[in-house]
């Protein structure tokens, strides 16, 4: 940051930024449950939120904050939950509904070690596949992972344009690193910030067909209590929202589901590249590891290897394109990860045998550091 | 039903909806919504402002049929997506629909956390005293010794009694009816509507199909007699002896208080914090 000292950068922690983003996104409500290292969204939105006319609610579980964001998103309002591991187990039943009935909201989880309770005050990124396919059946879903403070806003802010734009929860993956790590932030003026509002129906209610088709394969959204009575199930439905079984209307409403993400894939494929364009090896990293290989590509650069990073900020949908430009280009990549190898695989299933494709993983509950990575860059 | 009845509730009815209704004949649940689209329309309620929300079961089904905002969430959690459309729209009539395995087994802990927090919903619990739509298993209001498809040599558990269940919990009105008591349970759900804060309205329902067959009421008139038999008013019940009402069910209003509703609290909140 170039910019001298001045009123937009604040010296912030990465759950107090997710609170900013999400404050500056035009989130109005939020409900959730106590847990560590997650907890701060809950305590500085629950003070912050009145203050701006909207809602912080404390349920008794993280079923039921889920359910509640999904009510209050149908009732109009931007709606999110931050938790951790344990807590989104006990999402993924709703976070389902919010797929099926394409209910937009944000879910945050501040990764820490597992499974179960697990190590609460420990970093990791065990829950990368959980927020993939946690929830039962077929779906699609947008997941996004910070590894800045800086991130935890700007994504903050993409998490809810992404479920305004798309009708879809957005995972945001944070880790207890990113959470409680502070460090300076910039926050642009408002104006300079994009926000995405859903899009409400503009025909009249007798008129409008609530999960009809169009281009977009994103159907405009009307809020309960503005005319627009209808119908939302968790049952798979037909284009007016009742439940229905004919195959037609079955694989219909499937493949919308699945193709609004997929038209979206140019934008909501996010990544960013360090040092890449005259890589021989790379480092595929997310989260706070990325920040590590960040470091780890600059000595190995010093020690002449020629070294790169490709980080992922979205994680799914896989952000195969750009994963497979990097494959083709390099002899080998490594990707170091705080679990058992979960996005390594999917690297693997896109490589289909173009590069070496290695793997440096984790689990004490310390972070990957920027020598480990440059090791085995080394050795590659 | 008379001429008047059906054409006033043809007038809440989704007519792009495809009928038949998934009930049984003889099914309690057309009689609960009947008596709740007889209380709306009494309180002259507008149905923009109405919002219906269910669980999973029988009667989950409720809203779909309804000309209102209509939500069916997940099983167990109705009472969770409704205090987020109550939080954010407060002017909207919030009415939550469940069965008894929907309202105490799985969604026992909202149940009475919606209770204590005493948020401004209307809880309608349809209690047929089985899981109909799965088949005849046993739930949480099962009557000691009967039987049902998991408790095939008689249940040994014994059963919650939901309206006392919301009393202790603090929800400021709880009342029992019967489906065998329609008129009565107008006026419950009338009462229960406009009462500002969290009311629950408990439906002795009859389930001949998955309950009664296994029980020796294998039809709706002889489960409808047993309605009618084992129900007490609660001012009677006062006068008999404890020993008088075994195996039998209070119908009445067992709570009807005043205390701080949620959504206002709240206002104040942000009335302070905005300061």
């Amino acid at each position: 940051m170039s910019k001298k000292k001045s009123a937009n950068r604040y010296f912030l922690q990465g759950n107090e930024a997710v609170v900013e983003g999400a404050l500056t996104a035009g989130c109005t409500f939020f409900a959730g449950y106590p847990i560590t290292p997650a907890s701060e969204i809950s305590e500085i939105l629950s003070e912050r939120l009145p203050q701006v006319g909207g809602t912080f609610i404390q349920m008794e579980d993280e079923i039921a904050s889920m359910g509640a964001i999904i009510g209050a998103s149908l009732a109009g309002a931007k709606s999110m939950t931050a938790t951790s591991g344990p807590g989104f187990s006990l999402m993924q039943e709703n976070l389902g509904f919010a797929c099926i009935a394409e209910v937009p909201c944000v879910i945050v989880n501040v990764m820490r070690g597992g499974p179960s309770t697990g190590l609460p005050t420990n970093p990791a990124q065990g829950d990368v596949m959980q927020a993939r396919w946690g929830t039962h059946g077929d779906h699609p879903i947008v997941v996004l992972a910070t590894s800045t403070v800086q991130d935890s806003f700007e994504l903050t802010i993409k998490a809810f344009n992404f479920a305004e734009k798309y009708r879809t929860p957005v995972v945001l993956l944070s880790d207890e690193v990113v959470a409680h790590t502070r460090e300076t932030v910039e926050l642009p003026p408002r104006e300079e910030i994009h926000i995405i509002d859903r899009i409400a129906p503009s025909m009249p209610p007798e008129w409008y067909i609530p999960f009809e088709d169009n281009s977009r394969g994103v159907p405009p959204m009307a809020a309960f209590g503005d005319g627009y009575r209808y119908h939302v199930t968790g049952l798979v439905h037909d284009v007016r929202g009742f439940p229905t079984q004919r195959p037609d209307e079955i694989e219909a409403f499937m493949k919308r589901l699945f193709r609004k993400i997929t038209q979206g894939f140019n934008e909501i494929q996010m990544t960013k590249d360090f040092m890449i364009d005259d890589a021989k090896v790379a480092v595929i990293a997310y989260g706070s590891v990325a920040r590590s290989a960040k470091r780890a590509v600059l000595d190995a650069r010093d020690r002449g290897v020629k070294a790169g990073l490709l980080q992922l900020v979205t994680l799914f949908p896989f952000p195969r394109m750009k994963v497979e430009e990097v494959l083709r280009q390099c002899r080998a990549v490594l990707v170091p990860e705080l679990n058992m190898g979960q996005i390594s695989r999917e690297v693997s299933r896109v490589n289909q045998g173009k590069c070496q494709v290695r793997k440096l993983n984790r689990l004490d509950g310390g972070l990957i550091t920027p020598e480990q990575i440059m090791y085995e860059l080394l050795k590659i | 039903m008379d001429h008047k009845g059906t054409k006033l509730i043809h007038k809440y009815l989704r007519h792009d909806k495809k009928f038949p209704h998934v009930w049984c004949p003889g099914c309690g649940n057309g009689i609960v919504l009947g008596a709740l689209i007889r209380a709306i329309d009494k309180l002259g309620l507008k149905k923009d402002d109405v919002v219906m929300v269910s669980g999973i079961g029988c009667s989950g089904r409720m809203p779909v049929y309804v000309d209102f905002n209509t939500l069916h969430t997940t099983h167990g959690r109705a009472l969770t997506f409704a205090t987020g459309i109550k939080l954010v729209r407060p002017h909207l009539h919030v009415m939550v629909v469940m069965g008894d395995g929907d309202a105490t087994a799985i969604g026992g802990n909202h149940f009475i956390h919606a209770a204590r927090r005493n948020i401004d919903l209307t809880a309608i619990i349809v209690n047929n005293q089985i899981y109909g739509m799965t088949g005849g298993q046993h739930s949480p209001t099962t009557p000691y010794g009967c039987k049902a498809t998991t408790a095939m040599y008689g249940h040994i558990e014994h059963a919650f009694s939901i309206s006392e269940l919301a009393v202790t919990a603090g929800a400021s009105f709880v009342a029992r009816g019967s489906v065998y008591h329609a008129q009565m349970l107008d006026g419950m759900l009338e009462k229960a509507i406009l009462k500002k804060g969290f009311s629950v309205v408990e439906v002795m329902s009859n389930c001949h199909v998955q309950f009664g067959r296994r029980n020796q009421m294998g039809d709706p008139v002889t489960m409808m007699k047993w309605l009618k038999d084992h129900a007490v008013r609660i001012e009677k019940a006062k006068t008999m002896e404890p020993g008088e009402l075994e195996g039998k069910f209070t119908i009445g209003i067992l709570a009807d208080v005043d205390k701080p509703v949620y959504t206002e609290e709240y206002e104040k909140i942000r009335e302070g914090a905005k300061r």
